[in-house]
């Protein structure tokens, strides 16, 4: 109850953003805050996995893309040529398919979008689980480039398969009904509502992180980060933990991936690139490892003006540079650069107070 | 398959491992003096390529490449200085998150000077089109350049670290660096000197390879993974295991060609190195105890 309470003043700046943009005749603002909403979920679930748990991925625009890909491919992809196939009908009579016509009055019949959120994420829960035994069991170097390998080949699928568009990637994809009135989509008329359902996931996802990271979980995940085999004495089930936290990252970054595909109306494959999952990492990093909110702030800020193009063509090479900074001053990350302190002490008067040196 | 077929692919795929082999060799230097992976081994190969292309407007062919390998050698010797010598026992995240940084700012700073075009060095002997008949089957001759290369570099630096004093010192290092400080030698130089002679002989690399393969300013992940995959399959931080996993994964790439899609073809060699991490994470070649595994 009190993890609710602390999100409130969240809850109150979301809200003051969207008045303060309708006052200031600035809505097309709130169409980037609603993207950097649905990375920044992806970053989160990221933090927990690397701040608290100990664990880098260099694969996390993996998990985004097949969340993202697969909701998009079945979403869009029309079934009427398989409509005899067992798999098919089965699916029909379940209710999960719709019929519909497109845009030249075929008919055409798609997989419901629950049903393909549900069949994405879970998809991503089970790749994750099948990579994350194996993955987890490695460490550093080896952890690095084990994950930055999973993230190549998830790119390099959904570059060579025709399912996934090759390098146009899958566009056009409907909206996402989550309740009658209430659509995950690109539309003018759906921005308000579309700002608050991200930021209504985001805080969601808040929520239930600090929550975990304030239980027994979280502490068992600290335990781990600080030492493995300290932890595993202690008769903390160290692997299993990894593994549940790797998953539930990976689960937040496929619903990221669902809906903002949905509001997007299409993904391409540089949203499994490389770049962007290093992205990810640098966010975290700037955030401070394990600091949430941190994570949380960074991801909104860096990714709202990066989508508002205020780098230009310097984009990567901007979350480059943050990232090699911040390793080398700040490795706890931004928020704990005491600034005013180190001031003092560049000054020579520096008296040591009780926040001190990081 | 045909004799001529076989031996087509055979070639093709000893002239990709014998370049994996150096990526990793370069790979193996930093890792021995520092147990660092450097992930910004592969841009060393783009910006030996790059520069030597930029550089033949103004210079024969032998001199660019010489001054690009230079050059290079110097960026590397800069990175070291300024990202690395001063850092006081980083972790090993840091590390790598630092590495990654660097490849991605060297990867910007050649896609605003270069542009996305790619580019290659002319052939070193002959053009696109000449080639040598080799048991009937139709190599060309750069190929031979590469492998002689390939070759060269494995054997100066046997003889650089097996005879030399400097190479002598930089193996103490290796082998156990406050011990080796113990002994007068000054390690950070030699931390400084790995950086140089990697990305030298990754330059190099990048100069033979860039009529076959062509030059791009991205083309550096792509090796480094595979770069990382030779050296790990050879076992990290042996030399011989190098070349001997980068011919066996340049020889199995070339052959997958047969049997895959071609844009699988990355996904094969990172496949590969996931199985290997899983199963075998000491290399082909390596004792378990050579890993090191706890180390990190």
């Amino acid at each position: 109850m009190k993890k609710l309470l602390s999100v409130l003043p969240l809850l109150a700046v979301v809200i003051g953003i969207h008045f303060l943009a309708s006052a200031t005749d600035t809505m097309y603002y709130l169409t980037q805050m609603t993207m950097s909403a649905y990375y920044a979920l992806l970053i989160i679930g990221l933090c927990v996995l690397m701040g608290y748990a100990g664990q880098i991925s260099l694969g996390h625009a993996g998990f985004f893309a097949i969340g993202g890909y697969l909701s998009a491919a079945l979403t869009t992809h029309s079934l009427v040529s398989y409509q005899d196939n067992a798999v098919v009908s089965f699916l029909d009579s379940a209710g999960m398919l719709l019929a519909g016509h497109d845009l030249y009055g075929e008919a055409i019949l798609v997989v419901s979008p629950w049903a393909a959120c549900i069949v994405a994420v879970c998809t991503a829960a089970i790749i994750a689980v099948v990579i994350g035994i194996p993955v987890l069991k490695l460490k550093g170097h080896y952890l690095a480039m084990a994950t930055l390998g999973f993230g190549i080949i998830i790119y390099r699928v959904a570059l060579a398969l025709e399912y996934f568009g090759e390098a146009d990637g899958i566009s056009e994809v409907p909206a996402f009904v989550l309740l009658p009135g209430l659509s995950v989509s690109g539309n003018f008329s759906d921005r308000v509502q579309n700002y608050y359902i991200a930021w209504g996931l985001l805080l969601i996802g808040m929520v239930l992180l600090l929550n975990l990271i304030d239980s027994r979980v979280g502490r068992a995940l600290r335990g781990i980060h600080g030492s493995d085999e300290a932890a595993d004495a202690m008769g903390v089930n160290t692997s299993g933990f990894k593994l549940q936290t790797f998953v539930l990252s990976a689960v937040f970054a496929a619903i990221a991936g669902v809906f903002l595909t949905h509001y997007n109306g299409g993904i391409g494959p540089s949203e499994a690139g490389v770049m962007k999952s290093v992205r990810y990492v640098a966010i975290v990093a700037v955030g401070g490892m394990a600091h949430l909110w941190g994570a949380l702030l960074m991801g909104i800020v860096l990714n709202f003006l990066s989508l508002r193009g205020v780098f230009g063509s310097y984009d990567d090479a901007v979350f480059g540079l943050i990232l090699i900074l911040i390793m080398l001053f700040a490795p706890n990350g931004i928020l704990s650069l005491n600034i005013r302190h180190r001031l003092k002490q560049l000054l020579g008067r520096g008296k040591t107070d009780k926040e001190g040196e990081v | 398959m045909t004799t001529e077929l076989f031996i087509q692919y055979l070639m093709a795929g000893i002239t990709y491992g014998s370049i994996y082999a150096i990526v990793a060799i370069g790979f193996n230097i930093i890792y021995n003096t520092t147990g660092i992976i450097n992930f910004a081994q592969g841009e060393f190969v783009m910006f030996g390529g790059m520069i030597a292309i930029s550089l033949l407007q103004y210079m024969p062919m032998p001199l660019a490449i010489i001054l690009a390998v230079l050059i290079t050698m110097l960026i590397g010797a800069l990175i070291e200085v300024c990202f690395i010598r001063w850092l006081k026992s980083p972790s090993v995240l840091r590390l790598i998150i630092i590495t990654i940084g660097i490849s991605i700012i060297s990867r910007e700073v050649a896609v605003h000077i270069w542009g996305e075009s790619i580019r290659s060095l002319p052939y070193f002997v002959g053009n696109e089109i000449s080639s040598v008949a080799v048991f009937g089957a139709r190599v060309s001759s750069q190929v031979f350049w590469v492998i002689a290369a390939s070759a060269l570099m494995v054997v100066c630096l046997g003889i650089f670290f097996k005879t030399t004093s400097v190479g002598r010192e930089m193996r103490a290092c290796a082998s156990n660096r406050k011990a080796a400080t113990l002994c007068g030698i000054n390690t950070q130089n030699m931390v400084t000197l790995s950086f140089v002679l990697s990305a030298g002989i990754g330059a190099l690399a990048g100069c033979v390879m860039s009529p076959i393969t062509h030059s791009q300013y991205d083309m550096g992940t792509g090796l480094a993974i595979k770069g990382f995959t030779v050296a790990i399959l050879g076992g990290l931080g042996s030399s011989g295991g190098a070349v001997a996993a980068g011919l066996l994964l340049g020889i199995l790439e070339a052959f997958s060609v047969s049997v895959v899609p071609l844009a699988f073809q990355d996904a094969i060699s990172i496949a590969i190195l996931l199985i290997i991490l899983f199963v075998r994470p000491q290399g082909l070649f390596g004792s378990k105890e050579a890993a090191g595994l706890s180390e990190f």
